[in-house]
């Protein structure tokens, strides 16, 4: 495996920076699109259970079926990488609804009664208090988003869309166990690279966290 | 193109025989089925009595850990280490179920752990009061209770399975990932995006009935909106990835 590693790492590192594009991209849109929908879903019992419910239907559907279907919604051919990203972030939005609407479920009501009483205007009070108290949560749904969709992205490799997937899918083919064993290790290394790279954002983001701690 | 695949769907000729949908339907509930059930049997036992006993937590963090294992990866390994030691089709029917039961367990065990193990203590402790067994506290008062999130669990190691199985076509076994597979190989989209459509369709199917079955297996007291708040605090736990 070293040996296949030390003969083939810029197209490895090509092939990562892929699938690090196709796995982290649609964490960021997903986050993007979630945050509004988790605010929403808390503002009606109603709208909880359309968004909360609906999103759930989508994660149901198995990647390949989703991959394979994307062409028809979107007017896209079967190997173009966005199929990929737009799937990956149905995935992201399905699992980060619910987290962020129930980290924002958990700040307690005195800090928002508080944060109301000082004359915080509704919009403040969202990206003033209650978003950055839900971080460590929804970081958390970040974390386990972002586990699976370096997973996921990998089995793109069977519509030949480029990324690290590819050493699984030619190393069974050549039953070549080195190329395959460099492909799962080169995506558990993403996973992880992706995993405390947001712990350390967290960190960053939450300096009150480490003067409790402290 | 959707008028295509539609069209394709409801071809009477393509849901007759050895390859036919129907066929193909039957050897992929066969396959996720079985493997579920083994994946049961392993699983929900040791869950429940880690859960019980509060000890030997480390299994569940290696199960969880298992996780980010591409499922893709763990399908080719598995299957290049029995081609050559088995014969016919058992070369690539035995490594697809060890695969399914291994991908079913974490949410299995994550469940049947977090359901036993986050039961009321004070329902625990009224059961020890009035004299009950560790066994009996266990098989009467902490499995009923922990049914939800062992549900939860059930619900997302069947799909993870349908995932799996629908991608397990690659290593040539049956199934309806055979239309994916098959239909990339001849260029053909309208048959993969049939395919498509079925294997999206099983996954909802299945999660509904087994929906419907927990509504009717769970007792009715633990359906009060006290008890869903803290189910969906531990629920996180049991979620799994579509495919892995």
């Amino acid at each position: 495996m070293l040996s296949f590693i030390h003969g083939h790492w810029s197209d490895i590192l090509s092939r990562a920076i892929d699938h690090a594009w196709l796995a982290g991209l649609p964490l960021l849109l997903g986050l993007a699109i979630s945050l509004p929908l988790g605010w929403l879903a808390r503002r009606a019992s109603w709208l909880r259970v359309i968004l909360v419910g609906g999103s759930s239907l989508l994660y149901t559907i198995p990647s390949l079926a989703l991959f394979v279907l994307m062409p028809i919604v979107v007017k896209t051919t079967i190997t173009d990488p966005v199929n990929v990203i737009i799937a990956m972030t149905i995935y992201t939005v399905a699992l980060l609804v619910r987290t962020v609407a129930d980290a924002l479920g958990a700040v307690s009501d005195e800090t928002r009664q508080a944060a109301i009483a000082m004359g915080y205007t509704p919009i403040r009070r969202f990206f003033g208090v209650e978003l950055p108290l839900a971080v460590p949560v929804i970081s958390a749904g970040l974390r386990v988003a972002a586990v699976s969709n370096v997973a996921i992205v990998s089995v793109a490799a069977l519509l030949g869309i480029r990324q690290l997937g590819f050493y699984l899918t030619d190393g069974y083919q050549l039953n070549y166990w080195a190329e395959v064993w460099t492909g799962i290790v080169a995506c558990l290394v993403l996973a992880l690279i992706f995993d405390v790279l947001i712990q350390a954002i967290t960190r960053v983001i939450t300096p009150w966290q480490r003067a409790v701690a402290s | 193109m959707i008028a295509q695949v539609w069209r394709w769907l409801v071809d009477g000729a393509h849901w007759q025989g050895g390859t036919g949908i129907a066929q193909r339907l039957l050897e992929h509930l066969e396959y996720s089925g079985m493997s579920v059930l083994i994946a049961a049997i392993i699983a929900l036992p040791i869950g429940a009595f880690i859960g019980h006993a509060g000890r030997a937590k480390w299994i569940i963090a290696v199960a969880n850990a298992f996780r980010a294992i591409p499922s893709l990866g763990l399908l080719f390994v598995v299957a290049m280490w029995f081609v050559s030691r088995l014969q016919g089709d058992a070369a690539y029917l035995v490594p697809t179920i060890i695969v399914l039961v291994i991908l079913a367990m974490p949410p299995l065990l994550a469940g049947a752990y977090s359901g036993v193990s986050e039961v009321d203590p004070a329902a625990r402790d009224a059961a020890y009061g009035m004299g009950m067994t560790h066994r009996q506290v266990l098989t009467r008062v902490e499995l009923p209770c922990a049914l939800p999130l062992i549900f939860s669990g059930l619900r997302s190691a069947a799909l993870q399975v349908i995932a799996t199985a629908t991608i397990a076509a690659s290593i040539s076994v049956g199934g309806l990932g055979r239309y994916l597979i098959d239909g990339l190989a001849n260029s053909d989209y309208t048959e993969m995006a049939g395919g498509a459509v079925l294997v999206a369709a099983l996954a909802l199917v299945v999660d509904g009935v087994l929906a419907a079955l927990q509504r009717l297996v769970v007792p009715g007291g633990l359906r009060t909106a006290r008890s869903a708040r803290r189910r969906r605090r531990a629920s996180a736990v049991t979620q799994a990835s579509p495919t892995g």
